[in-house]
């Protein structure tokens, strides 16, 4: 199919194709430069007639509820990934309808975990015809290395909101593993033995599929409450005995990383928040589970309960330490996308303060504004970024793809974004030239925080104005990355990449930001035990 | 071989852990061979990006060795070059070949050298076979860093590791730590002294000193290299005395070398000696460690406390650290980078002390203007060892960056 794929350098200098997966494309036209014009998308209306009034929708089995909700070739199946490596149901799912017969499926999760990888002996046997969503470890190999047929299309988590209610990515069934439901279809992630706090992802699948599967081991009777997800969108229940691994699905509990140079990062970064100014009565910031975005909060925590300063807002990914920030009344709030630990769980269920929030509220950049741009500072990750910091999420630096999106480039609207990143990981400098795949504009990322010191993107000038004086590291981008060629013993090379695409990355408004070739064979290379994985 | 080269037995030989949890760290395998030159295989974690430069490098170090026939295999887990270097080296020499000849990486900018009574709050110890923690050690803010030859590396991994620190002397930068290495008990440590003091450390900790002999054996190898190698600066010694017989020649070992700049004690080899369990209050060791001090002190050298070993516990850190420096030591040892700022803190004067020394240093110097030969401050006149000490308690607390340089009086 690559061959008559047809090139366009969008706005930021990336070539990307004008057509991916037979869907026209328009590609990047710079951050807000796109305005689409037409109406949302909208499934077919419905009759409660044709739905039983005892509101029982309740069907023996997930592959009675597939054959009634009409699957067919070709059909979009969406799942969500709120179990994350714990998942059952998408497997099943998909495998179920390969027994059925059915073949080149497009799957559609919110995010795809190694406990996904069976998925490529679906795509080899033709019942998965690709994958459009994150892909990593085998999946993410699978798919750098030419082998699946369509191409992958990366979103972010609010990219994904926005492909469904823009009507780019039509859902034909989305199937909800739901830790608690009742027959009618209500559903939430808060309690049950599975329970994983919110369903947050799931929502735009419910409302907008053509047809909706709630997957529960845990039905109770109606109602199901709180009803995060509304049985008036679905069509039918299915009981099963286990929707995932409790053990995979959440920690016990989270712990903040001993590794001394994260820990030196993740200091940096408070006293960044702190010496610029940011750190102020009713601020707001949002924190993650990675080591150095949990470990940045336990060291703002104690500036916090110094300087006695209360936080109106935290944004999650949710653990135990965001919950003692609540409970200690360090925040009002805190406004939750996923929930990683027991405690985050467990304080969801119990805590009104602990709100479950969906991509919609926080992330979708075609609403009325979105929550991210009220974020104050938000502390990211990266594979890359490079002289204009621009930020790499996607790829290893050879091209393979590495993690999904998530919420990266929503995160991106808030008002100071900082990358912490080691300087170089292994031997492989994160401070490069020119990122290998562009997945956040450097106009959006204002500071990179490493070990050896912390660049300011020259844009912010108020940001190195109300730094200066401060006893932090503060040096040019350039500075920092001379010094870690000369560790590193020079420049690396290049990534051989083919001329062939495998995947794009969408912009949170659906435009292209960039293309992801299929990766040559890499002599030599010796993969590490355990990939990196991630949402 | 070439018929030049002494005849010796060549045999197979590895040098470098291979296991999944290596990182920054490479396992090279050597195969001593009678012809067809070089061949060099590389796998590695980084192949696409320095699958080459591993290539190059690993030829141009067999080279400086004068290997010309042998087939290698290197798997590579990340490793920095002064790493892959040292590697090779230690599997070459393991295989009977390269004997005589180094192959000295690229020097970096050595820091100053070192003043024998320099700021020793805290030292960072770093195991001497683990190059992912050198890297970034120096970034954490330790006033000195210990490259282990010792205790942190296995028996069989002394000769490896020996090269990986000279390496390490020569190619990385610990900013404006002192750099130390301890090496192993003499005899073995003459052989550690061979290796890493061609490369200036700035100070050697000489374990389980227990006579002064140790001292002056150390002192006269350390000489004799110095000279051989026209050192420039100076190689000062810590022992550290880990016996209660160490404890009891403490001041002979302390006077026995100009070289000595200061004396420590190894708490979990002492109270081990003793018979007795070792606590986070340390009553067991109060003797000794008191003893340690005045002996330190009668020879004018700084006297170094032990490690405190729970990393988790930094009130516990704090309160030792606290006590230590009451008790007179100047610093002590940390085993994990967090150890660090609570360790600077728990030796740092008092504001109240640092403000009476500024007075009385202002009276001293006041006095000195005026031609007085009695220092007063306000109705008491003030002796000159309390002079003394506030001249250098102030020099400290600048030292420590307590004080800006602008408000030296």
């Amino acid at each position: 199919m690559s061959d008559a794929v047809k090139f366009v350098v969008n706005a930021a200098g990336r070539p990307v194709p004008t057509v991916v997966n037979g869907h026209e494309q328009i590609p990047f036209q710079g951050v807000g430069g796109y305005r689409p014009e037409k109406s949302k998308h909208a499934p077919p209306i419905r009759s409660c007639a044709d739905y039983p009034s005892s509101g029982d929708k309740r069907v023996a089995s997930l592959e009675a509820a597939l054959r009634k909700c009409g699957l067919k070739d070709g059909m979009v199946i969406s799942t969500h990934h709120h179990l994350r490596n714990g998942d059952r149901i998408a497997l099943q799912v998909l495998q179920t309808a390969a027994r059925m017969g059915v073949r080149d499926l497009m799957w559609f999760p919110s995010a795809s975990f190694p406990c996904h990888a069976p998925v490529i002996e679906l795509m080899e046997s033709g019942a998965v015809h690709h994958i459009e969503g994150s892909m990593n470890g085998p999946l993410g190999e699978y798919c750098s290395s030419g082998k699946m047929r369509g191409l992958g299309v990366l979103r972010s988590h609010g990219g994904r909101w926005q492909a469904i209610q823009d009507g780019e990515v039509k859902i034909d069934i989305a199937v909800i593993a739901a830790p608690t439901a009742d027959a009618f279809g209500n559903a939430n992630g808060a309690h049950g033995k599975s329970a994983c706090g919110s369903l947050g992802f799931a929502l735009a699948d419910s409302m907008y599929a053509d047809h909706v599967i709630v997957v529960t081991d845990n039905l109770v009777p109606f109602p199901c409450v709180p009803w995060q997800i509304q049985g008036n969108n679905v069509d039918c229940v299915v009981e099963v005995d286990s929707i995932g691994d409790p053990s995979k699905i959440v920690s016990g509990t989270t712990q903040i990383t001993r590794s001394p140079d994260r820990l030196l990062i993740a200091e940096y970064v408070a006293r960044f928040i702190r010496d610029a100014g940011i750190l102020r009565p009713g601020f707001s910031f949002q924190a993650g589970a990675g080591g150095i975005a949990l470990a940045f909060v336990a060291f703002l925590r104690d500036m916090m309960r110094e300087k006695k300063i209360k936080a109106r807002f935290v944004r999650g990914g949710s653990s135990k330490y965001l919950v003692e920030l609540l409970q200690e009344g360090l925040v009002d709030y805190i406004l939750d996308g996923q929930t990683f630990d027991l405690d985050a769980v467990h304080s969801m269920a119990t805590d009104p303060r602990h709100v479950a929030t969906s991509p919609f509220t926080s992330y979708n950049f075609h609403g009325k504004g979105n929550f991210a741009s009220l974020v104050d500072v938000a502390v990211l990750g990266a594979t890359e970024v490079d002289h204009q910091f621009n930020g790499n999420v996607v790829t290893h630096s050879d091209g393979r793809l590495l993690h999904g999106i998530g919420g990266w480039q929503n995160c991106l609207a808030a008002g100071c974004t900082i990358l912490a990143v080691p300087s170089f990981r292994d031997r492989i400098p994160v401070i490069v030239d020119k990122v290998t795949t562009l997945t956040g504009p450097g106009e959006l990322i204002d500071v990179v925080v490493t070990e050896r010191g912390i660049a300011i993107n020259p844009r912010r000038k108020d940001l190195l104005d109300a730094v200066r004086g401060s006893s932090l590291p503060i040096r040019p981008i350039e500075e920092i990355q001379k010094e870690v060629l000369a560790i590193c013993g020079g420049q690396p090379e290049k990534a051989k990449v083919l001329d062939r695409p495998v995947a794009v990355v969408k912009w949170v408004d659906g435009t292209v930001l960039d293309t992801v070739w299929q990766v040559g064979e890499l002599k030599g290379l010796l993969r590490p035990a355990r990939e990196a994985s991630a949402e | 071989m070439t018929g030049t080269t002494k005849t010796q037995a060549t045999q197979t030989a590895t040098a470098g852990r291979d296991a999944e949890d290596v990182r920054s760290d490479l396992n090279v395998v050597i195969e001593p061979r009678e012809s067809g030159g070089i061949v060099i295989e590389v796998e590695s974690r980084v192949a696409p990006y320095y699958g080459a430069a591993i290539q190059t490098q690993a030829g141009q170090v067999l080279k400086e060795l004068g290997v010309s026939n042998a087939r290698v295999h290197i798997r590579d887990q990340g490793a920095l070059p002064f790493t892959i270097a040292a590697r090779i080296e230690a599997a070459v020499r393991r295989a009977g070949l390269g004997e005589g000849k180094r192959a000295l990486p690229e020097r970096v900018a050595q820091p100053p050298a070192s003043a024998k009574d320099r700021l020793r709050r805290s030292r960072l110890y770093l195991p001497g076979s683990e190059p992912k923690f050198f890297v970034n050690a120096g970034l954490h803010g330790p006033d000195t860093i210990i490259l282990d030859l010792e205790d942190s590396v296995h028996a069989a991994e002394k000769d490896s590791a020996r090269i990986l620190v000279r390496n390490a002397l020569r190619c990385v930068s610990f900013g404006a730590a002192e750099r130390m290495v301890r090496i192993n008990q003499l005899p073995m440590g003459l052989a550690d002294l061979d290796e890493v003091i061609p490369e200036a450390p700035d100070l050697v900790l000489l374990p389980k000193v227990e006579r002064a002999e140790q001292v002056v054996e150390a002192d006269r190898r350390i000489r004799e290299i110095s000279t051989r190698y026209k050192l420039d600066r100076p190689v000062w010694l810590m022992p550290i005395l880990e016996s209660a017989l160490g404890i009891e020649n403490a001041f002979s070992i302390v006077s026995a070398s100009e070289r000595v700049a200061a004396l420590t004690i190894g708490l979990e080899d002492y109270t081990a000696d003793l018979g007795v369990v070792k606590t986070t209050q340390g009553d067991e060791s109060l003797y000794a460690r008191l003893r340690l001090v005045n002996a330190a002190r009668a020879a004018g050298v700084q006297a170094i406390d032990s490690v405190y070993g729970d990393v988790d516990d930094l009130d516990g850190l704090r309160r030792w650290g606290q006590r230590s420096r009451a008790l007179g030591f100047e610093g002590m040892g940390c085993i994990h980078p967090r150890q660090i700022p609570v360790i600077h803190e728990a030796f740092a004067p008092s504001q109240a002390e640092i403000e009476k020394a500024q007075r009385i240093v202002a009276a001293f110097e006041d006095a000195q203007r005026r031609g007085l030969g009695v220092v007063s401050l306000g109705s008491k006149m003030i002796d000159a060892p309390v002079v003394h000490r506030a001249l250098k308690l102030v020099g400290q607390a600048k030292a420590m960056g307590l004080l800006p340089p602008e408000k030296e009086h």
